[in-house]
């Protein structure tokens, strides 16, 4: 390859000082991983949005991009497979055995060392859901190398190094880390952080297949049943449209239902800031912000809420932010489109009011004729 | 059974503060807790003593000021504590802090028996990882179950253990063998009030201080900044948005009004909208 860059040692700003050379036998690791997560017959959404960035930093190491699927024999694998392709990937990993049914630690933890041990990445990137921070741990521990989770930003260096950009002191600052000397350099990114990128019909391009080398009886943990979750129990806050939230300004947890009346209205999920969950004022799967749920709608309502880093990562890709906060000088007003600082107890009541106004059948007919 | 729990010292990130010039956090006068999400660790391990018999070791690992969250511990119950104290672990990433604590699991093995379990809480408040409770497993070659929602039985002579796991989408119910790593979900349980006697306990009994060779490391380049294979580069706060957030004055006006004016701004930026809310809402 022509570009020298990639070989030259740069110095690091920062705590580790120089950056010293890449161990050799970690030179030939290349190519850029993403893990597509299968479960129960349907890949995870977040494995999309991962080949989407996946995509960009291959094209800038001008290296391939790689999914990597574990999964049981049958249709669900073949889809899976189509699917990454549709979605950017230059080629398919495969390990295919029954017993990658459902999820358990050591048996995807055993086919996804293998597999990189075998074709050496240097950057692997997983979902980080329930079941890929469970992985993603064993796996860079198993392997002895970085990882960084939660990242909200990927980008490669001009050295060629993985630049994984996450909050930090718990959501207050942002961090850029970097693992320097190991391989591969492993991220996580949490579900709707990245955009979903374009689909495109695409022929299955080269496919590798891969044994599995652990048996059934090697592995000590045993399922017994899965219990899916009640449709009541899934909010789809990280998915909806429009989302209308509270915070800490709201004073109180009955004020709250203010922020359910206005989505009621119009037909959005509610959530609130993280502050609200470590109080009980609200569940927990109804927290937006890093350590929360990740949305990207249309229009964002956020009522009462200051705008720490920690949840400004959380809602920076909806389209348009609207901020009500007492405060003129909130972090919020910063990364909101629209702003008005007044007091959203009092204001909410005359917003929904506003919208029923605005959005009813009567008056939508005065505004057609 | 002996179980050994992993805790950590956090600052109360609710009342963490960036200097709006420096952009540095403002460490002075922010209290520190245990970690919240170690306190439903914490309590399982607690109830399970109580269920079976036997010792909750409390380990953690930082700065000799982390002591305070190891009282707070013995002052729930716990029945001893250690801390892991050396400069040889300052700039540990999470690697490195898995190395040093599976160490010190070990030796807390040798002097007070094998633990027939580990817990952690499902992350900390402050790294949020959720990868130093799998490196320890990883590390002490236990069986990982991790985002635990409930330990349905453990069968002490036959070494088996049931437990339901949250798992996208569902509960898996999983049996597994000890000795095994468990991370806790939150809002499992609640935290004990911890009685007269174990804050009197609390107040006399010695948290025991361990430097990395009492703990018996040997290889002090797999501790600290030295055995962090990440390293961070740079902090930083986020840039503002070029434009700042066009705000609606309210001054003179009714609330009414500028609940309207809202509206039309809302539709005016995005006019697919306005026919969207009516069809979910209004209807």
């Amino acid at each position: 390859m022509s570009t020298a860059n990639r070989e030259t040692p740069r110095p690091a700003a920062g705590r580790a000082g120089i950056k010293k050379e890449l161990p050799a036998h970690f030179k030939d690791y290349r190519h850029v991983w993403v893990f597509i997560e299968l479960e129960r017959g349907q890949v995870h959404p977040v494995s999309f949005e991962l080949l989407g960035e996946g995509r960009k930093l291959a094209d800038k190491l001008q290296v391939q991009l790689a999914g990597v699927v574990l999964g049981p024999p049958g249709e669900a694998i073949g889809n899976a497979v189509a699917e990454a392709f549709a979605y950017g990937a230059d080629l398919v990993y495969i390990v295919e055995a029954p017993l990658l049914a459902d999820y358990r630690n050591e048996p995807f933890t055993k086919a996804m060392t293998d597999l990189v041990d075998a074709h050496k990445p240097e950057i692997l990137l997983l979902g980080a859901t329930t079941l890929g921070r469970d992985l993603a741990g064993s796996v860079a521990t198993t392997l002895q190398t970085g990882l960084t989770a939660d990242c909200t930003e990927l980008d490669v260096d001009t050295d060629g190094s993985l630049a994984a950009t996450r909050p930090t002191f718990g959501g207050s600052l942002l961090c850029t880390i970097y693992t320097l000397n190991f391989r591969p350099q492993m991220a996580t990114v949490r579900p709707r952080v990245m955009p979903m990128p374009q689909r495109a019909d695409k022929p299955v391009g080269r496919v590798i297949r891969h044994k599995l080398s652990v048996a059934e009886d090697e592995i000590v943990t045993k399922i017994l049943g899965f219990l899916p979750d009640s449709q009541s129990a899934k909010a789809n806050l990280a998915y909806a449209d429009v989302v209308v939230a509270g915070g800490l300004g709201l004073g109180a947890a009955e004020n709250l239902q203010l922020v359910k009346n206005l989505a009621r209205a119009i037909g959005a999920e509610h959530g609130c800031s993280r502050p609200l969950v470590q109080k009980g004022w609200m569940p927990a799967d109804r927290q937006i912000g890093q350590t929360g749920k990740t949305i990207r709608p249309k229009l964002y309502i956020a009522a009462g809420i200051s705008g720490a880093v920690q949840h400004r990562v959380g809602v920076e890709g909806a389209d348009l932010i609207v901020a009500i906060n007492t405060d003129p000088n909130a972090p919020i007003f910063d990364f909101a489109h629209l702003g008005i600082v007044t007091d959203a107890i009092r204001f909410l009541p005359a917003l929904t009011e506003a919208f029923t106004r605005r959005l009813s059948p009567h008056s939508r007919d005065k505004l057609a004729s | 059974m002996h179980i050994v729990i992993c805790i950590k010292q956090v600052p109360d990130s609710a009342q963490i503060r960036v200097h709006p010039v420096t952009n540095t956090i403002m460490r002075q006068g922010v209290p520190t807790i245990i970690n919240p999400y170690d306190l439903f660790a914490l309590e399982e391990a607690l109830r399970l003593r109580d269920t079976h018999d036997g010792e909750v070791t409390v380990l953690t690992m930082g700065p000799p000021m982390a002591e305070d969250a190891l009282r707070k511990a013995l002052g729930y119950g716990a029945d001893r504590a250690v801390l892991l104290t050396d400069r040889y672990f300052a700039g540990s990433d999470t690697l490195a802090t898995s190395f040093a604590l599976s160490q010190a699991i070990a030796k807390v093995g040798e002097t007070f028996g094998t633990p027939d379990l580990v817990f952690t809480g499902k992350q900390t408040i402050d790294g949020d990882t959720a990868q130093v409770g799998p490196g320890i497993a990883k590390r002490l070659g236990l069986l990982q179950l991790t985002y635990v929602a409930k330990i349905a039985s453990i069968d002490l002579a036959a070494r088996e253990i049931k437990v339901e796991r949250r798992s996208e989408g569902g509960t898996q119910m999983l049996k597994s063998r000890l000795p095994c790593l468990i991370t806790m979900l939150e809002g499992t349980n609640e935290i004990r009030r911890g009685s007269i006697q174990d804050a009197l306990c609390a107040a006399r009994s010695q948290v025991l201080k361990w430097s990395a060779a009492d703990a018996g490391i040997e290889d002090l380049t797999k501790c600290g900044l030295r055995g962090s294979p990440t390293v961070v580069k740079r902090v930083f706060a986020p840039p503002a948005r070029a434009e700042k957030a066009a705000k609606i004055d309210t001054a003179e006006m009714a609330l009414r009004d500028v609940a309207d004016e809202l509206i039309t701004a809302i539709f005016t930026r995005q006019p697919a909208l306005e026919h969207e809310l009516a069809f979910n809402g209004g209807a």
